[in-house]
């Protein structure tokens, strides 16, 4: 498997989280999307996950991380 | 002195083994090897094999020797087949949505050039029968060596290692499970939604040890998404990575479940189309014929 591409495997992308819940994320490297409701919050997470092929995933707390695969 | 027996021998052994390598060329369900081109390669290629193979019995009788010399040649010849294949498919598979898995791939190369080496085989034998005894003796014994050669080659299927039935598609908060299994967090209500209403999930239970040791191969679990998504068709894009095909296994039983959402929502060839699903040579084990294994086993 020598000429495989070398791609970003298991990595957060990106993080979006409900206005509310600013203080459940923390750290730096990873972007950070605030949004006003869960709405925009799915909303700003779908367009991500499609943008970067990633998947969301919710960790029911309000924050949904962008991972890709 | 080479006369009319040795090109009978030749001609007898060569029409045998090419239509023995067409026969076994199946292009089945998968559509592979592609039509005319890849069935055009794989013809020619026969036909070398079955050359090679028809002459080496009457050049010995001949006292040619040096024309034994070809078969080792030829082995070499059928090896750079599997490496082709190899490379081929594994190239094929980054830019499909469902990939096959470099077990699969190897499991698909190395039929390829052990197919050649059955061609070469049964020329050799068609051969020096029809050197020895004439064209019907010929034919009897490329018969012969083509049943042994399909009993040789007839691989398993998943039907046999395990039994599959239908599995529960639903969600715990935002884990997805098929029955008790989990398979992955799922972000938002949406795409939870087209699960609940598109997904299908099965559930492959290993009748013994060896099932549940093969099940556990993820090349294995692989090949069964891809085969799956074959068939049934996928309900995905490059860019929806969350509806990739994925089965996970339950660490107590050994159970493995799958989620798929097809494009055919069809529960009942979705089952029949994961018993088809070849157990690859690479992951079938065999734990319980060892003493170890059947004693661990209870």
């Amino acid at each position: 498997m020598g000429n495989r591409e070398v791609e970003i495997d298991k990595f957060i992308l990106a993080v979006v989280v409900e206005e509310g819940q600013r203080d459940r994320v923390g750290g730096c490297g990873t972007p950070v999307f605030y949004a006003e409701n869960q709405e925009e919050q799915d909303k700003i997470a779908t367009y991500l996950a499609r943008i970067t092929s990633g998947v969301i995933h919710d960790l029911e707390n309000g924050v949904y991380i962008i991972v890709r695969h | 002195m080479p006369g009319a027996p040795f090109a009978q021998a030749m001609f007898n052994g060569v029409v045998i083994g090419v239509l023995i390598r067409y026969y076994v060329l199946k292009r089945d369900y998968r559509q592979y090897p592609s039509y005319p081109h890849g069935v055009l390669t794989h013809l020619s290629l026969g036909f070398i094999a079955a050359v090679i193979g028809s002459i080496a019995i009457p050049a010995l009788m001949e006292k040619e020797f040096t024309a034994v010399t070809f078969l080792a040649l030829a082995a070499t010849q059928f090896r750079e087949v599997r490496d082709m294949e190899r490379i081929m498919l594994l190239n094929l598979d980054q830019t499909s949505l469902v990939s096959r898995g470099a077990d699969y791939i190897e499991g698909i190369a190395r039929i390829f050039e052990a197919r050649n080496y059955i061609v070469m085989f049964t020329s050799l034998l068609v051969g020096g029968a029809t050197y020895w005894g004439n064209i019907f003796y010929g034919w009897l014994a490329g018969i012969l060596a083509f049943l042994f050669s399909q009993k040789l080659m007839g691989g398993k299927i998943i039907k046999e290692i395990a039994k599959i039935r239908e599995g529960r598609v639903h969600f715990e908060g935002a884990s997805l499970y098929v029955e008790q299994i989990q398979i992955m967090n799922l972000g938002t209500a949406e795409v939870r939604e087209t699960y609940l209403q598109r997904a299908l999930g099965v559930i492959i239970e290993p009748l013994d040890d060896n099932g549940r040791a093969t099940l556990a191969n993820n090349g294995q679990r692989m090949a069964i998404a891809y085969d799956a998504a074959a068939l049934l068709g996928i309900y995905k894009d490059t860019d929806t990575g969350e509806f990739m095909p994925i089965l996970r296994r339950d660490l107590d039983t050994g159970r493995v479940a799958m989620v798929i959402v097809p494009l055919e929502r069809d529960i009942h060839f979705l089952i029949e189309a994961v018993k088809r699903v070849p157990v690859l040579e690479s992951a079938y084990v065999t734990p319980l014929r060892s003493s170890i294994g059947r004693k661990a086993a209870d």
